[in-house]
């Protein structure tokens, strides 16, 4: 595996394999020490041209956790600011023999522009409206976590699904198991050509069809900083695409609430709902370290060429 | 200079309805004749056996970069371009620094292509001054001073009003007007064709309709004032369909499609490479199919390529931050005889026209023709002849080509220009 870009070019095996080994990780995040020593002497670039919080740590923890060291870097902070074009960074960095780098960009497809001209594997950890393929493993990771497959589910994913990557690479993970997606939101933030990029995928722009009878329903927060002219004051949007309690009577009674985070409580979902017990937010959180240490490990590890998986 | 003979090639010039094989004699610059076979003492002979020979082929739409931008292009590498992609009289866009807008920047580069083209070179000035789509440019003097057409190119007039009033003198100086249709609200932010491709890439989309609206409103527009108006790159399925009502009603209405318009869609963008993104955007299967619905039924005037050269350090960037634009002018020949011609969509004839006698006749040049007293300009080309596109070894000073490495069946053999070979392909 020469990185990890989308989860729309995996094969549905890839996926499988790497959710194996992730959840052979699961207990590791709970034992009292920790530390593997799988990645012992690799060294990978942690580089966030986006703010972030949750995604670069868990790559940071995952990365330690497997014996790898780990060095962060934010744009900010960065060459980038004195008007080094991407290319060159990325080179610089390659330079000094990584072995792979996790990167986060605001421009869609940056990890795919450079893929091309980089030897170093590149692990895509969101790529501007485009995919955010671990958080995809880990949303398939905690839903498995409940029920026994992902087959026959139906998922509702609400929000601002036009700004999302969240929602493009958990449409390509679900329908490569044959989900019924429904996808749901303002109609200028609902691109309709979405129903063609995946089989088994459905849009509406009426939260409660969306929730009905679904078996997880993901919201997603709304992007105020990708929207340019928002459709709907915050007032509006809480009213007719924010989860609350009541909704919940509409979908499968063992229904859980996912949400990549980070919530806005009162804006599209409610603060009852952010602490309903069938909610999963921080369950994501932590399995975010497992499926990272297996992703990190697909493509750093030297023994592992898919063998892991077994 | 001695006269030059051209033997034994398959004269298509549509102009005068000659179709066969003949032998065609410039002298002085001039073509003299037409006919079986001719011989002429001491002319300087090209056996043309084979090949095709054409009326010089103009190319209405094109960016030199000079003045001003001159790190990406000048007349001069942009002329040798032209002639090696067959093209003997090419029109440049007024968006250079500073901007075409009056008779002063028209005569200097008017002036430099008198000394540093291979092939003639006729300038299109701006609409409005620096292209602000505020305050008409000086639209007679630059008239008198050699513009071809007037347009604001890549920066489209957006008030109603100033198009109207461009329009209306326009009409008085017997200019065509050439809108490069783009509604700027509708395509604000966008980096390529609004469609299924946009979303599953997660790039912001150029609707259709930001090109319709404003073929639309010109169309209009053009009526009231009774302008000559020209749609510039037609690439939206609408667009055509507009177009060819326009016709249909008698309004002086016409319009060019460019070689990526129809060579490519919007699905072949996939690695997030910028040589695949211009404006307007490569569109849908049906916006391509429309297209070549215009060019076999006419509504399709002329093939222009909007050569649009931008250096690698511009164009090696993130998908969104690139500028628009591909370079052209090499690769148009070959690209319209494989998706037009050897496509069997059209003849010949139909090619050859699109070449010549539609832009002449759109922008009233005395061009296009092997007619006896015409310019002595002549393209050469093979319909059959196999050549690989190596943009390495590309005349133009930029690089921005999605047709690097592509072959492709038959493509230009000679350019000859006032009776002079500016470009002739070295035998591989």
């Amino acid at each position: 595996m020469a990185g990890l870009l989308g989860i729309e070019e995996l094969t549905r095996a890839e996926v499988e394999a790497i959710l194996h080994r992730a959840k052979y990780f699961q207990p590791v995040q709970e034992q009292p020490l920790k530390k593997l020593d799988t990645l012992r002497g690799k060294m990978i670039v942690n580089l966030f041209f986006e703010a972030s919080t949750r995604t670069r740590t868990s790559f940071e923890i995952a990365a330690k956790r497997l014996g790898a060291d780990i060095v962060s870097i934010t744009a900010s902070g960065s060459s980038v600011s004195k008007g080094e074009s991407l290319v060159d960074t990325l080179n610089t960095l390659a330079a000094m023999h990584p072995d792979a780098i996790v990167m986060r960009h605001s421009a869609s497809g940056a990890p795919h522009f450079l893929a091309r001209y980089l030897a170093t594997p590149i692990v895509n950890a969101g790529d501007g409206t485009h995919e955010h393929p671990t958080q995809a493993l880990l949303d398939a990771l905690t839903i498995l976590d409940r029920r026994h497959a992902l087959e026959g589910l139906r998922v509702a994913i609400i929000g601002d699904i036009a700004h999302s990557r969240v929602a493009r690479s958990n449409v390509h993970l679900l329908a490569k198991f044959g989900v019924d997606i429904v996808l749901c939101g303002p109609a200028t933030l609902l691109p309709q050509e979405l129903a063609q990029i995946a089989p088994g995928v459905s849009l509406t722009t009426d939260i409660r069809e969306a929730i009905t009878n679904a078996d997880v329903i993901m919201m997603l927060r709304v992007q105020l900083e990708r929207q340019h002219d928002p459709p709907l004051s915050a007032g509006e949007y809480f009213q007719f695409y924010g989860l609350r309690l009541e909704h919940m009577a509409l979908a499968k009674p063992d229904a859980i609430v996912m949400h990549p985070g980070p919530i806005n409580r009162g804006r599209e979902l409610s603060s009852e709902v952010a602490d309903f017990q069938r909610s999963v937010i921080l369950n994501q959180v932590e399995n975010g370290v497992a499926v990272r240490m297996a992703v990190l490990e697909r493509i750093v590890g030297e023994h592992v060429n898919g063998s892991t998986a077994h | 200079m001695a006269p030059l003979l051209i033997k034994n090639g398959h004269v298509i010039d549509p102009a005068s309805g000659h179709d066969g094989v003949a032998d065609v004699l410039i002298e002085d610059g001039r073509i003299t004749a037409v006919a079986g076979h001719l011989d002429k003492e001491g002319a300087e002979l090209f056996d043309a056996k084979g090949l095709v020979v054409a009326p010089g082929f103009i190319d209405m739409h094109v960016h030199l970069r000079e003045p001003g931008i001159e790190h990406s292009e000048t007349i001069e590498t942009g002329a040798r371009a032209a002639a090696a992609g067959g093209f003997t009289s090419i029109c440049c866009m007024p968006n250079t620094l500073p901007v075409n807008d009056n008779a002063t920047v028209t005569s200097y580069i008017i002036e430099r292509a008198r000394q540093y083209a291979v092939v003639n070179v006729f300038p299109i000035g701006a609409i409005t001054k620096n292209s602000a789509g505020e305050e008409l440019a000086a639209l007679g003097s630059m008239k008198n001073a050699g513009v071809v057409a007037i347009s604001d190119d890549g920066r489209p007039v957006m008030n109603a009003c100033v198009m109207r009033r461009a329009m209306q003198m326009a009409k008085s100086f017997d200019l065509p007007v050439i809108d490069h249709c783009e509604d700027l609200n509708l395509s604000a932010g966008g980096d390529m064709h609004e469609g299924v491709q946009s979303t599953r890439l997660g790039l912001r989309g150029i609707p259709a309709s930001s090109e319709d609206v404003m073929v639309a409103r010109d169309i209009l527009l053009a009526e009231s004032a009774g302008a000559r108006f020209h749609v510039a790159h037609i690439s939206s399925r609408h667009s055509i369909h507009m177009v060819q009502f326009a016709k249909k009603r008698g309004l002086p209405v016409t319009c060019e499609a460019t070689p990526h318009h129809f060579a490519l869609t919007d699905s072949d963008i996939t690695s997030y490479d910028s040589s695949y993104k211009m404006k307007p955007p490569l569109r849908s299967e049906c916006d391509v199919a429309a297209v070549f619905e215009g060019i076999t039924s006419g509504a399709v005037d002329a093939i222009a390529t909007d050569h649009a050269p931008h250096p690698g350090s511009e164009k090696m960037q993130e998908f969104e931050k690139c500028p628009f634009g591909i370079i052209g002018l090499e690769t148009a020949l070959g690209l319209s005889l494989e998706k037009l011609y050897h496509s069997g969509k059209i003849g010949l004839r139909r090619l050859v026209e699109l070449f010549t006698t539609g832009p002449a006749r759109i922008l009233n040049l005395d061009r296009g023709t092997l007619a006896a007293g015409a310019p002595g300009d002549v393209t050469i080309f093979d319909t059959e002849l196999t050549w690989t596109y190596d943009v390495n070894r590309s005349f133009s000073k930029s690089k921005n080509t999605p047709f690097d490495g592509w072959q492709f069946q038959g493509g230009p053999v000679a350019t000859i220009v006032g009776g002079s070979v500016v470009w002739r392909r070295e035998t591989p």
